[in-house]
């Protein structure tokens, strides 16, 4: 698939902007008046961003208001839901807190739910594709969620609950990518059922349809980027999760709790990097590329 | 919950009006409906009542509308102001354009007009454009026959008064087994792909015999990849088979062909080889009723295939017996050819055997009486469900022209020709060679010349020499190098003009022939030939003419720019006097039509023809009192005559417009065209509509529609007296006598009978051990798609294909480079391998590589940066073979241009930045397209 | 209509015969004309007389080379593809607004362009990439199955079938109702072992394909043999059997 950085962005920070709201929901930290203001301020710009970032990859953006019409079948749809409900009742909540001096609980803890379920179904909308063997499995969920609320808790402040999450992140974040490998191939699906050839013998690609490229290659063959993947993993992995622990384990200021975040971000934007690039499409499989 | 789906509207507005004219992307020439809204082309498909395409229509048809609005149109005519081939120019009026060319033309009429070079590369209007030419006076003229296909079109027309493509056709409807031979399949394309999918939908069997296993040869049944340029041989070894086997149509062979015509036996005298004739020169056979000598057309004769002649001692055989003892020779057994052709001798007797079967197996019979031009009366007409086809592949070798006589010689001998479930020729074939007219060659300045340019050659005499024995043509066709050049050499003509052998000239004037890219073989020296200068600095070709419709490569070469039309602009004929769409059950001919007026300054070339015409004065295109006589090319196609009654289009004649064929000039006769479609068809009677050639019924009608002007009833040369009476002058009989270096290659070449020879050795293959071809996609025509917005997104660029052998030898993957030599030049090109290809063959499509530049494409296209042409590896002249003499790279016979006999050898290469040879861009004169495109014409 | 309907009236789609298809092009450019001047926006292109020139095309015909087992022949086979008209599209379940939906009439999967954000979900769904994202106009467009064609009053009878299906020369493209067993389309299956694409990916395509029959499989020499049997091993025996044959004709 083709890493596009607006998708790339919009995941990394709504996935870490709705995490940080999930804790705030939840009262962690307790904060109010222009510290609320401050944590909710960081919350909303990388949530509302991510979520504007996404509106640069739609070929009609003046139209995005669609999206909220097919919640019944769409998970976009119900992302886009859940994002504005979640957005709506953390603003609120948040209103009390700046302003009022007030915990509208009920509005947090919803809110807080809210939050983690669009990032919940942010990765359905990946999850489900069957085209993307690698990411059709119940790990992707995981993985989306997981890091949401680790980058959650670092952002927040809450040192204990991010060590743990980071390390759970970092965990299946491994996992996925060792089942990942595995599962174009055993998706079944390779072309000599693509093309329905294969019982004549074995099937390779000759002449493409054009010469030039097309939308479809653009959009899902990404296959320049991958011999480097192994170096990138690494780099991921330290940078989301290795880092940010090491960082936490030592005295806490507000310099390194910045550096934590930062590592984390960067390592989070790398990983979601390689989610893109490193997925196959099985329309590439009809051009006899992977 | 109900479903709530958008109300589309599902009977939109269509188009305001449907306009039928003709396609003009290649030469099958089809009928097409052009939808037009607001008066703009808006889709074009096929027309369903045409009776080429019946509705269907191929990717180049269907981009029309990409081609008519191309960016690369001329606007408006060009003088040359720079140096040539810098591609800079002046725009200039009309007016002063014609001026120019008639200054330049005119005192070339009054003084020789062999001065002037006359050539039409795609020209699709040749009986008009020979009929300006011998107007003109010079002798001077051909289109791109020579270059294309001449093998092809003369061995068919000389051995049975027909060929494949535009002149005959499978019987689709009865085949059951299709053996179609050759690489490129593009000829006759949809008519092919229509016939292919009638058969495979009835599981008809399809054999391919190509080194490379595309298109048509993709959906064979059987593919037999094959050594380029061994089909000759593969023929003969089949013939071999068949004839041991006697699994032979003799009663077929008696009647139709000239196997039981005696040839002379008398050795060393002038008369050796030639048939025996009576005092009337009808052909003499044995009877086998009277045992007698008698006429072959005798009413009752029944001709002897194996019956002897004795007479002053020597015993003359009939033409039978010597192929008996030509090809029972073991030299032709599969177990002696299998290696040389690449084909296990057990496959080339298994096909050999089916051939046989179904021939003989499956003849079934059609309930159609007819009768015989002897008198005989048949009650029914047998079928062989055997048919053959050829491409250009057998052709475009040295040993082309008897490669295409051996497989007409292996379908008469299975009597499959004009037969239920065979061969069958379109009118106005069935026309053996000597209906065709000879080539003319005699000028006289200020005057017209004495016939028609091209035409069938005989003997010695037909010949077109100077008296002093020289070349009367400026491409050499007609002489000792290449006797029956039927379709002259306009590949020659550059090289030869540039020369000085054997004349120089003064005005080259083309026509729709990209000379300095891919329509020359070394296309760098014929660069180099339109640059060169003399001592005083002056143009060696000195003025050079140029028409076409867009900014092609050789635009930039040329003095003087006649734009043309588009297709969609202009009028034309598709004339039975030129190459018609008939089809084998009917005569049929068609027009284009303006459809769109130019919105640029141009002129369609054949009505700029009829004003240069009439400003010379040219005798043809002037009335009485020197004005000019056709107002344009459609009033040319109305109003002119060939014969009383036969003009360029057969439909709608008479003052009624309701007499087919032959009849008066009918004003309103366009128009009715138009009514029609478009086109015109008369359907062949049931009954005579097979056995054409030998069929009185079909005679009859053939002059009744003007085809022929008496019944022209003729045998099937199997042996060809022609090459025999060129074989006698090499001898040293008659008194037109070839150059001494000329004699062994016309004893050796022109065999009566087919024979088959290598070129391997002329073009080194020792060194150069691999055979690079080209082919042309079945999506492009020639240049013309890279223009095209859509159709260059199928093929922006070409690799080399390379054999999987070939890509492991030389450690090569998909998307490296390699450097591939011929004895004449090196080109670097990037390589795909693929499986389906003869091991030691390697080939690209042709015409996709691009001069930066040309084609109002920008400079980076991919056709300029990684498009390559293999004609940078090929010379019209072959290598030198130290005897100081340079050979020309074609048939010794026909002069047909050898380029698929190009050999190669290859090696791995470094990326270079662009493929090799690059050239410097030219200047374009129209600029470039626009970047992007969202076409939609109306609401 | 996001969700997909239970069933669908008729099953409109294609039949595309692989033992027939010469990758002429012919559909693909057909396709283009019509649906550029047709259905919705324009296929637009990009770069159209330079470097990297792309378009939106809504069918492209592919090649591969196929090699069985053994010393046969590599077999080249030409593959034309478009939307399939999924009757199980994840293409429309995907789609945030409805633009993409799948007609209850005859099972055609249509984009409506005016609700089309051009989110390109739909495209990440298809396991065949019928969906192309036109760079110009931004919506997604894909095959129609020229539904304003099929059923248009405006074109006789005749011409009331896809641009591609009309166009093609070698007749290897049908188009018609394949819920219908009867219909010649349905036969056609049937007949010649019909396939799907992926059937793994459960989208239960409508549109079929046609395998390519059996290739280079002429019969051993020893079964044709007799068709060979020679008649005399040289010319002269040859004469002496061709009197003897000519004497029974």
């Amino acid at each position: 698939m083709h890493p596009a950085p607006s998708v790339i962005f919009f995941t990394t920070f709504s996935g870490l902007g709705f995490g940080l709201l999930f804790f705030l929901g939840l009262g962690f930290p307790a904060v109010t008046g222009w510290t609320a203001f401050a944590f909710f301020a960081i919350a909303y710009v990388m949530a509302v961003g991510g979520l504007m970032a996404s509106t640069f990859h739609l070929g009609r953006p003046e139209r995005a208001i669609k999206a909220f019409t097919q919640w019944r079948s769409s998970w976009l749809s119900r992302e886009a839901w859940c994002a504005v409900g979640a957005l709506v009742l953390m603003g609120l909540y948040g209103l009390g807190l700046v302003f009022f001096d007030t915990r509208w609980t009920a509005f947090g803890i919803l809110g807080a739910v809210l939050s983690m379920a669009t990032v919940f179904t942010t990765s359905m909308i990946y999850t489900q594709l069957k085209t993307i063997p690698r990411w059709n499995m119940k790990l992707t969920p995981l993985k989306f969620m997981s890091l949401s609320l680790a980058g959650g808790a670092l952002v927040a402040g809450q040192v204990d609950a991010a060590l743990v999450l980071l390390v759970i992140a970092g965990l299946v974040q491994i996992y996925a990518w060792v089942e990942g490998d595995k599962a174009l191939t055993s998706s079944g699906t390779d072309m000599a059922s693509a093309t329905g050839l294969g019982g004549i013998g074995k099937v390779r690609a000759f002449e493409p349809p054009h010469t030039g490229t097309n939308y479809l290659l653009r959009e899902f063959v990404h296959v320049i980027g991958r011999k480097h993947s192994q170096k990138l993993r690494i780099i991921a992995l330290g940078l989301m999760t290795i880092v940010p622990i090491i960082l936490l384990a030592l005295p806490f200021s507000h310099f390194v709790g910045v550096l934590a975040i930062a590592s984390h971000v960067a390592g989070v934007l790398t990983a979601r990097w390689l989610f893109f690039a490193e997925a196959e499409h099985v329309v590439g499989l009809y051009y006899g590329k992977r | 919950m109900t479903f709530q789906q958008p109300k589309i509207n599902t009977s939109p507005h269509v188009s305001d009006e449907v306009r039928k004219t003709t396609c003009y992307m290649c030469a099958c020439r089809c009928g097409i409906n052009v939808h037009m809204k607001d008066g703009k082309v808006a889709y074009i498909e096929g027309n369903k009542d045409h009776p080429v395409n019946q509705g269907v229509l191929c990717a180049k048809g269907s981009a029309g509308i990409m081609q008519v609005n191309a960016p690369s149109r001329l606007r408006k005519p060009l003088k040359r102001v720079g140096e040539r081939g810098s591609g800079e120019f002046e725009e200039i009026e009309w007016d002063e354009a014609l001026q120019i060319a008639a200054d330049w033309l005119e005192p070339v009429r009054a003084e020789n007009p062999e001065k002037l070079a006359f050539f039409t590369g795609r020209d699709q209007s040749q009986s008009f454009t020979s009929f300006w030419a011998q107007n003109f006076g010079t002798p001077n003229y051909a289109a791109h026959g020579g270059f294309c296909s001449v093998n092809m079109a003369a061995a068919g027309i000389y051995t049975m008064g027909g060929a494949f493509w535009e002149f005959g056709q499978p019987d689709w409807d009865h085949t059951k087994l299709f053996m179609l031979f050759g690489v490129a399949e593009d000829h006759d394309s949809n008519p092919i792909k229509m016939g292919i999918g009638k058969i495979k939908k009835r599981g008809a069997r399809v054999i391919g015999v190509n080194p490379i296993r595309t298109g048509y040869n993709a959906v064979a049944d059987d593919w037999v990849g094959i050594t380029p340029g061994t089909d000759g041989l593969f023929i003969l070894a089949m013939i071999h088979c068949l004839m041991k086997a006697g699994k032979l149509d003799l009663h077929y062979l008696a009647q139709y062909t000239n196997a039981p015509v005696l040839v002379i036996n008398n050795p060393g005298q002038a008369d050796h080889g030639l048939l025996m004739r009576d005092e009337n020169g009808k052909e003499l056979v044995i009877d086998r009723a009277t045992g007698k000598l008698t006429p072959f057309d005798k009413p009752g004769v029944k001709p002897d295939l194996a019956a002897t002649y004795e007479k002053d001692g020597q015993t003359h055989r009939p033409v039978f017996h010597q192929m008996a003892e030509m090809y029972l020779d073991a030299q032709y057994a599969p177990e002696a050819v299998a290696d040389r052709c690449g084909i296990p001798a057990k496959r080339i007797r298994a096909i050999a055997a089916e051939l046989a079967r179904v021939a003989f197996e499956e003849a079934f019979e059609l309930d159609h009486a007819w009768t015989d031009f002897r008198g005989e009366k048949h009650d029914k007409m047998v079928g062989r469900p055997v048919s053959f086809h050829s491409m250009r592949g057998i052709s475009a070798h040295a040993n082309g022209f008897q490669t295409c006589r051996a497989l007409h010689t292996l379908q008469i001998l299975l009597g499959t020709v004009e037969v239920p479930g065979g061969f069958r020729f379109k009118p106005p074939y069935p026309k053996p060679a000597t209906a065709h007219p000879k080539p003319h060659v005699g000028l006289t300045p200020g005057a017209p010349l004495n016939g028609p340019h091209l035409g069938f050659t005989h003997g010695p005499e037909d010949l077109a020499l100077k008296d002093d024995g020289t070349p009367a043509r400026i491409d050499k066709a007609f002489t000792w190098e290449n006797p029956m050049s039927s379709h002259g050499l306009m590949h020659m003509v550059i090289s030869n003009a540039y020369a000085g052998d054997p004349y120089k000239i003064d005005v080259l004037f083309m026509y729709m022939a990209n000379m300095s890219w891919n329509s020359s073989m070394n296309t760098r020296g014929v660069i180099d030939m339109l640059t060169d200068k003399d001592e005083n600095g002056d143009y060696v070709i000195p003025k050079i003419i140029y028409s076409d419709a867009y900014s092609s490569e050789m635009v930039a070469y040329s003095d003087l720019i006649l734009p043309d039309t588009t297709y969609l602009e202009r009028h034309d004929c598709i004339s039975l006097l030129d190459r018609p769409i008939c089809e084998a059950d009917a005569a049929a001919d068609a027009i284009r039509w303006p459809v769109i007026e130019p919105d640029r300054d141009v002129k369609g070339f054949q009505s700029m023809l009829c004003e240069l015409g009439a400003k010379m004065n040219l005798p043809g295109f002037v009335n009485e009192d020197g004005s000019q006589r056709y107002a344009d090319y459609g009033d040319y196609i109305v109003n002119h005559e060939r014969r009383p009654g036969i003009g360029p289009l057969a439909g709608f004649r008479g003052e009624n417009g309701d007499q087919a064929g032959r009849g008066a000039v009918n004003p309103k006769q366009l128009d009715q065209y138009i009514e029609n479609g478009g086109f015109f068809v008369e359907h062949i009677p049931d009954g005579s509509n097979y056995y054409k050639p030998w069929n009185m019924e079909y005679q009859d009608w053939a002059v009744n529609i003007g085809l022929y002007d008496k019944p022209t009833p003729y045998l099937f040369s199997l042996y060809v007296e022609p090459l025999r009476k060129f074989q006698l002058a090499a001898e040293g009989h008659g008194d037109r006598q070839p150059p001494d270096h000329l004699r062994a290659r016309i004893k050796d070449t022109m065999s009566p009978l087919p024979i088959w020879y290598s070129s391997e050795e002329d073009n080194h293959a020792a060194d150069y051990p691999v055979t690079a071809l080209t082919q042309r996609p079945m999506a492009m025509y020639h240049s013309w798609g890279s223009q095209n917005a859509w159709l260059r997104q199928l093929h922006g660029h070409n690799p080399l294909y390379l054999p999987t052998k070939l890509m492991r030898e030389n450690s090569l993957s998909d998307g490296d480079w390699a450097k591939v030599t011929s004895p004449h030049g090196e080109i670097t090109v990037p390589v795909l391998e693929m499986a389906a290809l003869n091991e030691n063959t390697v080939w690209t499509w042709n015409a996709i590589g691009k001069r930066k530049g040309a084609w109002a494409l920008e400079e980076d296209a991919p056709e300029a940066t990684r498009g390559f042409l293999l004609n940078h590896l090929i010379h019209e002249l072959l290598p030198p073979k130290g005897d100081g003499l340079r050979w020309a790279n074609s048939d010794p016979i026909t002069g047909q241009a050898a380029w698929f006999d190009l050999k190669v050898r290859i090696e791995k290469a470094a990326a270079p930045d662009e493929s090799q040879p690059g050239f410097a861009p030219i200047k374009s004169p129209v600029g470039t397209g626009p970047k992007d495109l969202t076409w939609k014409v109306g609401n | 209509m996001t969700t997909l309907p239970a069933k669908t009236e008729k099953k409109l789609g294609l039949v595309i015969d692989l033992d027939t298809c010469v990758g002429c092009h012919a559909c693909v450019i057909s396709c283009k004309g019509w649906n550029t001047e047709n259905y919705g926006a324009p296929l637009s292109d990009q770069n159209a007389y330079g470097a990297d020139n792309s378009g939106t095309f809504l069918n492209r015909v592919h090649s591969y080379e196929v090699q069985p087992a053994g010393d046969a022949a590599a077999q080249l086979i030409h593959f034309p593809k478009s939307c399939l008209h999924c009757e199980d599209a994840p293409c429309v379940t995907v789609c945030p607004t409805g633009a993409s939906y799948k007609r209850v009439e005859d099972g055609i999967v249509l984009v409506n362009e005016s609700n089309c954000i051009g989110c390109g979900l739909c495209a990440w769904a298809c396991p065949y990439g019928a969906r192309e994202l036109d760079q110009a106009e931004g919506v997604m467009k894909k095959c129609t199955l020229c539904v304003d064609r099929i059923y248009n009053e405006n074109l006789p009878e005749e011409d009331r079938q896809p641009a591609c299906v009309r166009t093609c020369p070698a007749g290897a493209r049908h188009f018609g109702d394949l819920g219908d067993e009867n219909s010649s389309v349905s036969k056609l299956v049937a007949e010649r072992g019909g396939m799907d694409l992926m059937p793994e990916q459960g989208t239960k395509p409508v549109n079929k394909y046609l395998p390519p029959r059996p290739k280079d499989d002429m019969p051993e020499f020893d079964v044709l043999a007799p068709f060979l049997e020679p008649v005399a091993e040289e010319p002269k025996g040859f004469l002496g059997w061709l009197d003897k044959t000519l004497e029974k004709l």
